[in-house]
């Protein structure tokens, strides 16, 4: 066979290209919010290879005790650059994880800590312990070589609502649900920054795969009760106001419970409800396609059964 | 063109075109199902499902073929399920519509195929992408064990849709764990055929149904009945249970087509 001068450079592309891609790496690039505190803004994207899973925002904390996270990502490679990232921006070591709720996004990373220093809920924990093995099948599915090496860790450390405290910087836990059966929301009492955890989505459509819409909204309600300054939340960029994000959320879910309700009663199937115009008022929220074709799938089973009458017959 | 001839050769028959979705399941499945029929592919036939498959144990799916006359027949299918055929739908008196939920055991293409009176079958269909397994687990009822309270359970409404004749949208969903028999000690049990009949005992549609169907169907058909009109529902299953419903199409404004 004889080889071309094209064909050579072709070979010699691929074969360079091999290596880089086995060797990818998480860019993990901390914006300061507030008084020792930073955020990571995760891709506002599904999960998919181009971001690695990481799509959900970290919050680190620099306490006199040590360093404090929230969240740690989707694997053990992104766990273990966070924690070399956070480390040399505090020069503090990485004293306590908190992970806000069960999904694989804000928690695989799990596995790049020591699990005595990683708190959850009660709640978390049992769901992850339940359905952590379904969540990391799911996530190696998608993600491949990302995911390599990182094994379901489960936090080693319940917490209650409450207080803890680290060296004098108080930070103050918040035990709520809606968006899963628990979710635990923070408040840091030196700087007034509330880390929302998935209750709040901001500019990027809430997700319901373990959504209870009116327990949602019960938790909004008590986060925007909560004197606070800005926030963190769960996806998309950090809200200054720290009541535009809330807001937004909460007008998302009861939208979308309004919106799949009238689908159901005017006779729409699923295929159908997931094409459903979305309003203009929620044109900057990124992935709300995708999160509503997601949403009917969750939740439209669930109102046909509330709302199609029985019509069965004997005989 | 090689390609083409070597394809000719190899069997595929004089009918069956090159499948535009590569899926290395479509000539065995285009024999099968075709046999000697003419088949094209027609980008009429509208194969519509989401973008992700959020749930591989019921995945939604409509074909609508109301832009095209004289449709006899309805298939719907996914080439790389072990259960390939879903439903196949004869919409005697109705619209050529049907959408319904289905499992998906891994990436597969989704397809529609009907049949026009001349013997013509015209497909169109896409890939989509799906976590495995959505017909070798277990039902969530089995899981649960409250399968058989809820069996023969039937909910489902109908209303008038605008239109040159009257139809009207009806929605029906079943209880029933559509087992595949691909489950551990589970043997296969699921609804196997309905009937739409009109207040006269008129069908106005009918189909065959399979364990690919996913747990607790759910199936919408525009049969041709105005507002007002009586619609009986009969099923049955593998086992012989029968299912019966009545309704009565709702007396309200015609929605949108």
């Amino acid at each position: 066979m004889m080889l071309t001068r094209r064909r050579l450079i072709a070979g010699s592309m691929a074969l360079a290209a091999m290596p880089a891609q086995a060797r990818r790496s998480y860019a993990i690039a901390p914006v300061p919010v507030a008084d020792g505190i930073w955020m990571i803004h995760g891709a506002d994207a599904p999960i998919e290879p181009a971001n690695g899973g990481a799509i959900a925002n970290i919050a680190i904390i620099a306490t006199p005790a040590g360093t404090v996270l929230c969240d740690c990502g989707p694997s053990l490679a992104y766990g273990q650059a966070l924690r070399k990232v956070a480390e040399g921006l505090t020069g503090q070591p990485v004293v306590r994880v908190y992970v806000t709720h069960l999904h694989p996004d804000h928690g695989m990373g799990i596995a790049a800590f020591d699990p005595r220093i990683v708190a959850a809920l009660p709640g978390t924990i049992e769901a992850l312990a339940r359905e952590g093995r379904g969540y990391s099948d799911a996530m190696y599915r998608l993600l491949n070589d990302w995911m390599r090496g990182t094994e379901l860790v489960l936090p080693g450390r319940p917490i209650a609502a409450g207080r803890e405290e680290f060296g004098g910087r108080g930070l103050r836990l918040l035990a709520l649900s809606g968006h899963s059966g628990a979710d635990l929301a923070l408040l840091d009492e030196r700087s007034g920054v509330l880390i929302g955890g998935d209750l709040v989505f901001h500019d990027r459509a809430p997700s319901t795969p373990t959504a209870d819409l009116p327990g949602w909204r019960a938790s909004l309600d008590r986060l925007a009760r909560e004197p606070h300054g800005g926030l963190i939340p769960g996806h998309g960029p950090f809200d200054p106001s720290g009541r535009a994000a809330i807001a937004q959320t909460r007008d998302w879910i009861d939208w979308l419970d309004e919106a799949l309700t009238q689908a159901v009663q005017s006779g729409l199937d699923m295929v159908e409800a997931g094409e459903l115009p979305i309003p203009a008022r929620f044109s900057t929220m990124a992935a709300a396609r995708y999160e509503l074709q997601r949403s009917v799938s969750h939740l439209y089973p669930g109102l046909e059964a509330r709302l199609l009458p029985r019509i069965d017959r004997p005989g | 063109m090689t390609l083409a001839l070597l394809a000719l050769a190899a069997g595929a028959g004089a009918s069956t075109p090159a499948d535009p979705l590569e899926s290395p399941m479509w000539e065995a499945h285009a024999k099968l199902l075709f046999g000697n029929d003419p088949v094209r592919f027609d980008p009429r036939v509208k194969v519509d499902f989401p973008q992700i498959a959020e749930n591989q144990r019921s995945f939604p799916v409509a074909i609508d073929a109301r832009a095209i006359p004289g449709v006899r027949r309805i298939v719907l299918m996914a080439d790389l399920n072990p259960i390939p055929i879903a439903v196949d739908y004869r919409p005697t008196d109705s619209e050529a519509y049907l959408a319904t939920r289905i499992k998906l055991d891994q990436r597969t293409p989704v397809r529609g195929a009907v049949q026009l009176a001349s013997g013509e079958w015209l497909v169109s269909g896409g890939w989509i992408d799906a976590a495995g397994g959505g017909c070798s687990t277990p039902p969530v009822s089995r899981v649960k064990g409250d399968w058989a309270d809820h069996l023969g359970e039937i909910r489902g409404e109908a209303w008038p849709v605008a239109g040159p004749v009257d139809a009207s949208r009806l929605r029906l969903n079943f209880r029933h764990p559509m087992d595949t028999g691909l489950v551990d000690a589970i043997p296969t049990y699921h609804l196997e055929r309905l009937t739409v009949s009109d207040a006269a005992g008129r069908e106005l549609g009918r189909m065959e149904i399979w364990a690919s169907v996913a747990e607790d169907p759910a199936i919408t058909l525009i049969p041709h009945a105005a507002a007002g009109d009586m619609l009986a529902v009969d099923a049955r299953d593998t086992n012989g249970r029968d299912y019966h419903a009545a309704l009565a199409v709702a007396r309200q404004s015609p929605l949108p087509r």
